[in-house]
């Protein structure tokens, strides 16, 4: 790949969690505009994925505080440095350059080029869960697909959505008017999603538009690329053989180390090894920080997480300019801080 | 103090401690007790501490709530006795209970 479509970047971030929002802000001081990717639709990482509603109590001057309220103030705090995000997109490939800088690629095909790589992926990166049958993966990206990217790869396909939360029934109502046939599977009658989104899906039902099955994915039938039907097993334990070539299993997601593991670094049960000062990886120019790194002492909380990225942003700006000073100052009195905060 | 059973998916079995007040979840991922891995720490918001209750346990670990009962809906292979272990917590009753691990958590 050439360098010449890539985004030309100071700084970017792998992952929108709390850790790596913070380090916008770290760096953000130091004058490091920063591109942030992540492979979900919003930030917040864990706190928001997992946790929004329930209470943080250790966030030093916060003596409580949601998931949701903390990823927001985050933003809110990261805002005057104007970084661009890249949701959506998975980090999938690190490739150091001559000159000392990396070439970056998404999944997606967004590419940066980069000096300074902030790793901040947590627990690894989201991804949604995979049915656990043998030979799925043969089915996968041609009859197996767990997003819909481009709807029109849809059209007139035999769709079967399992599942039962707002994803499966979102899709079922947008792919239902282009599709062959479109079927869903859910375990049960009630559904966890959007009571809206069950009014209408339950209306398509009755109106012969859609298929409803109560059960749960059994198996695959197909040459192994192709599905020819699915049997999932009933609530009676019969077995319902459902007709279709497409099928879409929303279960949510879990956290996979993912791409990570295949960039050189030194690695040590998932996690990746750094010093305590600057909180460098074993490749200079690429650092990490909070719940994805692993030092001696290590606590895995947003605090430390807090800590790191703002010594990372120190070691960060000297890397990237090696022949200036660095003045420490304080938010509440430098008046040069404060312009770039927009708040003088 | 109360006695839990762990039975893999292959049918090894494992009987650990547990205390009272811990829940089974957390039992499991303090003895490393494989096919549990708690992702959520036990916030019911991810579902990969699916397990299925013993044989005659069933009424004494009780029913799943409405948001654990939402949450199944994450797991794959739910049967009658799935339970959620984050859920399940551990008294004095449950001394000699026995959960099998599901094949996949996900
Ligand atoms: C139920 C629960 C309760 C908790 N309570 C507390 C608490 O009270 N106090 C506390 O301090 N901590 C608590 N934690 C821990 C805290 O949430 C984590 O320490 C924190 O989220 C770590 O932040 P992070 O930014 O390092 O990573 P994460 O929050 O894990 O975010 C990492 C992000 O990186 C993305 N990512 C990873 N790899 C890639 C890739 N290759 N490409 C694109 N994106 C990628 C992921 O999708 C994710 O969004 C709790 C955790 C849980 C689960
Ligand atoms: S540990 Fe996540 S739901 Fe039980």
């Amino acid at each position: 790949m050439t360098s010449e479509k890539a985004i030309k970047a100071d700084a970017v971030i792998i992952g929108a969690g709390p850790v790596g929002l913070f380090a916008i802000f770290q760096l953000g001081l130091l004058d490091i505009k920063c591109h942030v990717v992540d492979i979900l639709d919003k930030p917040g990482g864990q706190c928001t994925e997992l946790y929004p509603e329930k209470p943080i109590y250790d966030i030093p001057g916060f003596p409580e505080i949601s998931g949701q309220e903390l990823s927001d103030n985050l933003m809110q705090q990261a805002a005057p440095f104007s970084p661009v995000f890249h949701f959506g997109n998975m980090l999938e490939s690190v490739d150091r350059r001559a000159d000392g800088r990396f070439l970056l690629q998404t999944d997606r095909g967004v590419f940066f080029d980069t000096r300074v790589i902030v790793i901040a992926a947590g627990g690894g990166s989201f991804q949604p869960k995979r049915p656990p049958y043998r030979g799925i993966e043969g089915y996968e990206g041609h009859s197996v697909f767990y997003a819909v990217r481009q709807m029109e790869k849809f059209r007139d396909k035999k769709i079967l959505i399992a599942g039962g939360g707002d994803s499966a029934l979102d899709w079922a109502l947008n792919l239902q008017p282009i599709a062959k046939k479109i079927s869903l599977l859910h375990r049960r009658e009630e559904f966890r999603a959007n009571m809206d989104s069950v009014g209408k899906m339950r209306a398509l039902v009755e109106t012969g538009k859609l298929d409803f099955h109560i059960g749960q994915l059994k198996s695959l039938n197909g040459d192994g690329k192709y599905l020819s039907s699915v049997t999932a097993l009933g609530r009676d334990g019969a077995d319902i053989e459902i007709d279709c070539d497409t099928l879409l299993p929303f279960f949510g997601l879990t956290m996979k180390l993912g791409p990570i593991a295949g960039w050189g670094l030194n690695l040590n049960q998932n996690l990746v090894y750094v010093d305590t000062e600057k909180f460098q990886t074993s490749e200079a120019g690429i650092f990490a920080i909070g719940d994805i790194n692993s030092y001696p002492g290590k606590l895995k909380l947003i605090l430390s997480g807090f800590h790191e990225a703002a010594l990372m942003a120190q070691a960060a700006f000297r890397l990237l300019h090696p022949d200036e000073r660095l003045v420490f100052q304080y938010t509440t009195s430098s008046s040069k801080l404060q312009k770039k905060l927009g708040v003088l | 103090m109360p006695k839990i059973t762990f039975i893999e998916p292959g049918g090894k079995s494992r009987t650990v401690t547990g205390q009272s007040g811990q829940t089974v979840m957390e039992v499991a991922l303090k003895n490393d007790i494989p096919g549990i891995p708690g992702e959520c720490g036990g916030a019911c918001s991810c579902a990969t501490c699916h397990v299925y209750v013993g044989k005659g346990w069933t009424d004494k670990v009780g029913q799943a709530d409405e948001a654990e009962e939402d949450m199944l809906d994450f797991a794959f292979g739910v049967r009658d006795n799935s339970r959620l272990s984050c859920q399940i917590r551990v008294t004095d009753e449950l001394d000699g209970l026995t959960v099998q691990i599901p094949e996949q958590q996900f």
